[in-house]
């Protein structure tokens, strides 16, 4: 074995500690069971608290494991929990946009609806959630395409409309926008006569676990050709509402 | 343009006190959340503690409203749970005890004499629910209690009237939480002289009763101008404001509530007769209620006491890696049975379990619980009404359950209808308090703000459904007599 390094040695002993047993310690309580002074502990300590490895009580000013730790192993999140944590938001985005909203997490290739708040006009509308929807041609799925790690299209990428893209390269450039945007577009590349606009909800880590986003006629949403940024501005609101809630 | 005014509401329910500030249209503008401690000292026995309450109420309300411009603030609360405060000190002189609370079990059966006049004043079954037998136990088991109160140094409130005082220093009650203690008369909606006596509370210590929809006072100059129990405000979010309309509301517990218009109906058939509402001056407006202890804290307690899931919304996950209950029947009547059964010495049963059960089809079967025990009720409902219902509006935080949503249609046989605030309790205490202060106009401009959100149509069929309830009422029937006098 190779060299080394002691003060991460002495960082993965705390955590041990912190993992074992009562779950709270203080620092005389670590110091005392890893045979070491206090004051050796306080820097590790403090580094591991700053990178969030490690809480520390505001009141008794013992330590615990943190909770960016806690998920450091499960980069999943339950599509079920997101729907319950993004409820309220979405419900707001509807009333907003006076549009439909739709939350989509990536699965296989696709877009697989988690929830779907109806446009609030009480017209018969019917409930898509489990629907899958192509992930090139929907807001939605660029958006996931281009924050999830493992978005990626299935190839060849099919037409719904006239105006869906086809070519890989021009994908890739729409997923740059995407990206430098934080927000993503289709305009009629899905349904003819209908627009989407999203944004991705990131969790704690900054990880892209689904995406949000409206969908509606274009004369609503883009009556001279250009997309209304108001609404815009209302999807992102609601993806950084959420994504607020997740880093909580 | 002039300055963008909102209006807040105080949720505070029996987990967690929430802020919710709403615009005109009704849209979530900012929400704060806490959650207070479960204190459970012995079996059947459930606490708050009323301070600890207040500084979360005290925390999300600056939390929710920091820098908004808010032209009022509404109440509503957790029903039923009992408060005993210092009129000096203004500090709790116990624990509050809590609406799901059963040790109340031997006072009533001493009452049991007097059942039928506290239905026909009160309108409620005498069960362990309702707030003045908690306070009749605290006065005979807090040393000194009792001459305090009769002294008036000590006062009594549901939480809205701790809130309430708390805000704006006056001590009051709303129609609506007054209606839940076993001590206001549902036809004059006064405090009655002979449930008093029979329950042996000095009339000293009660709060004043006040409309529903009202300016209490003001707090930092914000007009307090609404309180309703959790279930009447969610009544009141839902725009059920004719009679005949009925929302279900899916939290802790489960309530069906439907509008019965200006005279209070009898239920022959196991459900509560309760205020709904009072605008001001004008004449109240009543309910029947099918309250259910135990829905979403089953989902709670399957999460906390036996680890199966790690967050409630996991429940739909864990319930779908099997295609049905396996058999496996789940009454959770924790609390005894609520509507329309009303049997405080029930206790809960898994019945119907074989080798074959996993956690998957108990899962399902806390789920298909939330769904028999609506049946049950919605049965009652109409029975009493004499018509079936023919749709199902429904709101609380279990609505962002697919699965549950979907198994409820099935299990009614009727579409369930999800409008687009599904923080309907916030919002019937945000509209109250805006009607009150003039924010909104009126009844119908808040009605123009209910939208469908989500609707689920029955889909699976009618012999199999049968059967699976005919196996529930089964189940139930082996939680009766469990415990004894
Ligand atoms: N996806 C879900 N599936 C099933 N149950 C759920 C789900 N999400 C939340 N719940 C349950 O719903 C309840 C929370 O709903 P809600 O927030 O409306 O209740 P609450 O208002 O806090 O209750 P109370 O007012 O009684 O404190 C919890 O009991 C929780 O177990
Ligand atoms: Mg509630």
């Amino acid at each position: 074995m190779g060299e080394t390094i002691q003060s991460v040695e002495r960082a993965a002993a705390i955590l041990r500690l912190l993992a074992s047993g009562s779950r709270q310690l203080g620092v005389a309580e670590l110091a005392r069971a890893m045979g070491l002074p206090k004051g050796t502990l306080h820097g590790i300590l403090r580094t591991l608290v700053h990178v969030g490895f490690v809480e520390q009580d505001g009141v008794t000013g013992k330590y615990r494991l943190g909770a960016t730790l806690l998920h450091l192993g499960s980069s999943y999140l339950d599509v079920n929990e997101l729907r319950a944590r993004s409820l309220n938001w979405a419900d707001g985005l509807a009333g907003r946009s006076r549009e439909s909203v739709w939350i989509g997490t990536f699965h296989e290739g696709q877009v697989l609806v988690i929830h779907h708040v109806f446009r609030p006009d009480d017209s018969m509308q019917v409930l898509q959630v489990g629907a899958h929807l192509p992930a090139h041609a929907t807001a939605l799925g660029k958006v996931l395409l281009a924050f999830d790690p493992y978005g990626e299209a299935p190839l060849p990428l099919a037409a719904c409309t006239k105006k869906t893209i086809l070519a890989r390269e021009a994908l890739h450039q729409e997923l740059d926008l995407a990206r430098a945007r934080g927000w993503a577009a289709d305009m009629e590349e899905f349904e003819e006569g209908e627009v989407s606009v999203a944004a991705p909800i990131k969790d704690g880590r900054g990880v892209a676990v689904g995406a949000i986003g409206i969908r509606g006629a274009v004369e609503r949403l883009a009556a001279d050709g250009r997309l209304d940024m108001d609404v815009v501005s209302y999807v992102r609101d609601a993806a950084r509402a959420i994504s607020r809630d997740l880093a909580r | 343009m002039p300055r963008q005014h909102y209006v807040a509401a105080i949720d505070q329910g029996t987990t967690s006190s929430r802020c919710i500030v709403f615009d005109q249209g009704g849209n979530i503008i900012s929400v704060a959340q806490r959650e207070h401690r479960q204190i459970f000292p012995r079996p059947g026995w459930v606490e708050h503690d009323a301070a600890e309450i207040w500084e979360a109420v005290r925390a999300v309300l600056d939390d929710a409203v920091g820098g908004l411009d808010i032209a009022a603030l509404g109440i509503t609360n957790q029903r039923e749970t009992t408060v005993v405060w210092d009129r000096l000190t203004g500090e709790p002189v116990s624990p509050a005890i809590v609406w799901q609370d059963t040790r109340t079990d031997g006072l009533i059966r001493s009452l049991a004499g007097s059942e039928e006049l506290f239905r026909e004043r009160a309108g409620l079954p005498l069960t362990t629910y309702f707030s003045g037998p908690k306070l009749r136990w605290l006065l005979e088991e807090t040393p000194g209690l009792r001459g305090r109160a009769e002294r008036g140094e000590v006062l009594f409130g549901t939480v809205d009237s701790w809130l309430i005082w708390k805000l704006t220093g006056r001590h009051v009650t709303d129609v609506t939480n007054a209606s839940r203690t076993l001590m206001m008369n549902i036809h004059t909606l006064a405090w009655d002289d002979d449930l008093l006596a029979v329950l042996d509370v000095p009339r000293a210590m009660l709060p004043e009763i006040r409309p529903s929809v009202e300016v209490y006072g003001h707090h930092r100059g914000i007009p307090v101008a609404s309180a309703l129990g959790d279930q009447q405000a969610a009544l009141f979010g839902q725009t059920c404001f004719a009679p005949g309309e009925t929302k279900s509301t899916y939290g802790s517990g489960s309530f069906l509530l439907m509008n019965t218009g200006h005279e209070p109906v009898t239920s022959k058939h196991g459900l509560l007769t309760t205020v709904g509402y009072q605008i001001g001056d004008a004449p109240a407006t009543y309910a029947l209620e099918g309250a259910i202890a135990v829905t979403g804290s089953l989902v709670q307690w399957l999460r906390d006491n036996l680890g199966l899931i790690s967050s409630a919304a996991e429940i739909e996950t864990l319930a779908k890696t099997v295609d049905d209950n396996g058999g496996c029947y789940f009454v959770p009547a924790f609390s005894g049975l609520f509507a329309p059964h009303w049997r405080s010495d029930a206790r809960g049963v898994i019945a119907g379990l074989t080798a074959f059960v996993t956690k998957g089809h108990i899962a399902r079967a806390v789920l298909e619980a939330t769904a028999f025990q609506t049946r049950e009720v919605v049965d009652a409902m109409d029975a009493d009404a004499g018509l079936a219902l023919t749709s199902l509006r429904v709101d609380g935080g279990m609505t962002a359950d697919n699965l549950l949503m979907q198994t409820l249609a099935d299990v009614l046989a009727v579409p369930v209808i999800r409008p687009v605030v599904a923080e309907t309790t916030a919002l019937g205490a945000a509209y109250a308090a805006g009607l009150a202060t003039g924010y909104w106009p009126d009844l119908d401009s808040l009605r123009a703000n209910w939208h469908r959100a989500a609707e689920w149509r029955p889909v699976a069929g009618g012999p199999s459904r049968e059967r699976d309830y005919h196996y529930w009422k089964k189940a139930v029937a082996r939680t009766l007599d469990w415990v004894e006098q």
